[in-house]
């Protein structure tokens, strides 16, 4: 009985360790690639726009209200003690240490890690990657590559958008809507909120950029099953990739703060 | 220059439970148009996935350019890669770029030529499938049969020394179909190369083929020149050949086939 429990609950295990061995190897080799020759700068601006540029809008939405709405619970929070002062440092600290590199992965993951499984799933199953191959070209080099330096790059410029319009939200509701005394609200940012704050949430949100890329790279890559296969590869990329974003942002964070 | 050009020793190759290449010995001559002919889901296309070294077989060899090529390591592979060219059966266009970048690709990635000596080799390649006025469509835009000249106008740009064509003109209609037909012909006795072309399309295969391979039961049953082949005794290759007939049309009878040059 022992035997069975053990073979049902280690076989899925296994898969799954298999396969971060797997992804874990795509890294290495991205990494491998991108430092030889030629270095394929026009793939990585492509990228950066896609990743970066046309992500703008989102994170502007995103990181707005969710900082609009940090200084509304936080004020209601904090009136019970009459510190409503505080309502900017939280939504300063919340802002740049865990919701602006943390929400802007998990939105740009649904927008652009979903399109990466996509692009590469329908590049599998229809023989381009073949196709590189023959042409005596490597895939990784050419597909894998830009996609994660591209993420890598722009995550922490996303996560600083979202990070400066989250405080300006917070500053909107809290100061002009719920009438905080401006002066506190500023000063009190300015006091609390240590650059270290600031770049330990851009460290992660480049880490975020790796895992979302690799892992979407990943699963593209290895499609198989046609159209069908297409489909499933880009559900699982960005699954896959929102939860190792969120387990990731408790380990850095623990390691960090 | 060696005879041979590719040589095949005792390939096997199976998916699962399913034998799909059972013990393939063939050997394709420098410099000449062997055809491959069998039935769909033959192998075939297995068969040329094993010669470029997309697909690794489970034991045997492949010989090119005195390297056997199933034992290469990625790296050398590549070096051999680069004197072929590869049509593939759904043509495998980069969605992503138009049609004048996809045939450019493999000279920009390879070459050291201008844009504007690029430019001329390209649209030369485009005019001799007939493409010349689609170079700014993107290949979603196009038919089944614009994509696979797009993809025949880029297996040939780069002049390798070999080239495997996929089922080069299927998708395509008769009088296209001849002209590309007519285009491998004339390509391959301008630059003389190796091209290795699969196909079920007897009739037309029989105008390019200077040897014609028969792919059976994951065996190369017959192999020889097409007047050879048409006078096979082997049930399988009669059998094959016999499904081409139509009565009354070019083709209908042995006789008739001999009019093809
Ligand atoms: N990657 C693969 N995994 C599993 N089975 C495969 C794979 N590729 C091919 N097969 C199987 O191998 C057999 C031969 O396929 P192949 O594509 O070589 O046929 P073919 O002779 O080219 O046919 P057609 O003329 O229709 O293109 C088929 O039965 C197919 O199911
Ligand atoms: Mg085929």
């Amino acid at each position: 009985m022992f035997d069975a429990v053990t073979k049902k609950g280690l076989t899925p295990l296994l898969g799954i360790l298999k396969e971060l061995g797997n992804i874990g190897i795509m890294f290495l080799q991205s990494i491998y690639w991108t430092f030889r020759r030629p270095f394929k700068l026009n793939y990585i601006f492509k990228q950066m726009e896609f990743i970066g540029v046309n992500s703008i809008s989102v994170v502007i939405i995103t990181g707005t209200f969710t900082g609009m709405v940090l200084a509304l619970q936080s004020y209601y929070g904090f009136r019970k003690f009459g510190a409503e002062g505080l309502v900017g440092t939280t939504v300063a600290l919340s802002m740049t240490r865990e919701l602006g590199p943390v929400l802007t992965s998990l939105m740009v993951t649904g927008r652009a890690g979903s399109a990466m499984a996509a692009e590469l799933g329908s590049m599998r199953v229809t023989e381009q990657i073949d196709a590189l191959i023959v042409m005596a070209l490597n895939p990784i080099k050419y597909l894998v590559v830009p996609r994660v330096i591209a993420s890598f790059l722009m995550f922490p410029v996303l996560t600083s958008i979202a990070n400066f319009v989250g405080i300006i939200g917070g500053y909107l509701v809290g100061v002009k809507l719920l009438g905080i005394n401006e002066g506190a609200f500023i000063n009190k940012i300015i006091k609390y909120l240590d650059p270290e704050d600031i770049y330990n949430g851009l460290i992660k949100a480049a880490v975020f950029g790796i895992i979302m890329s690799v892992i979407s790279c990943y699963k593209g890559f290895y499609t198989r099953g046609g159209a069908e296969g297409v489909g499933r590869s880009t559900t699982e990329a960005v699954v896959m990739s929102s939860v190792t974003i969120l387990v990731t942002d408790y380990v850095l964070t623990s390691l960090m703060f | 220059m060696e005879d041979t050009a590719i040589r095949i020793i005792d390939l096997h190759k199976s998916f699962g439970p399913q034998k799909v290449l059972d013990g393939i010995n063939l050997e394709v001559e420098t410099g000449k148009i062997t055809v491959i002919i069998g039935k769909s889901g033959g192998g075939k296309s297995v068969l040329l996935k094993h010669i470029i070294g997309l697909l690794k077989p489970d034991s045997g060899e492949i010989w090119v350019n005195g390297n056997d090529i199933t034992k290469l390591p990625e790296k050398e592979l590549n070096e051999v890669r680069r004197s072929f060219g590869m049509l593939f059966q759904e043509a495998a266009l980069f969605d992503s770029m138009d049609v004048f970048d996809n045939v450019a690709f493999p000279l920009r990635e390879h070459t050291k030529l201008s844009d504007r000596e690029i430019e001329s080799v390209v649209e030369e390649r485009l005019r001799q499938v007939g493409l010349l006025t689609f170079t700014e469509k993107m290949p979603s835009e196009l038919s089944g049969g614009m994509r696979k000249r797009v993809g025949l106008a880029r297996a040939l740009v780069l002049d390798p020394d070999i080239i495997l064509f996929d089922e080069p003109t299927s998708a395509l209609d008769p009088i296209i179909s001849l002209s590309i037909l007519d285009l491998i012909r004339e390509t391959q006795q301008r630059i003389q190369k190796t091209y290795v072309v699969i196909s079920h399309d007897i009739l037309g295969m029989f105008r390019i083929a200077d040897k014609v391979a028969m792919l059976y039961g994951g065996k190369i049953i017959e192999y020889g020149t097409p007047y050879e082949i048409r006078r096979s005794t082997k049930e399988a290759t009669k059998e094959f050949l016999k499904a081409t007939k139509i009565p009354g049309f070019t083709g209908g009878s042995y006789e008739q086939q001999q009019d093809f040059p």
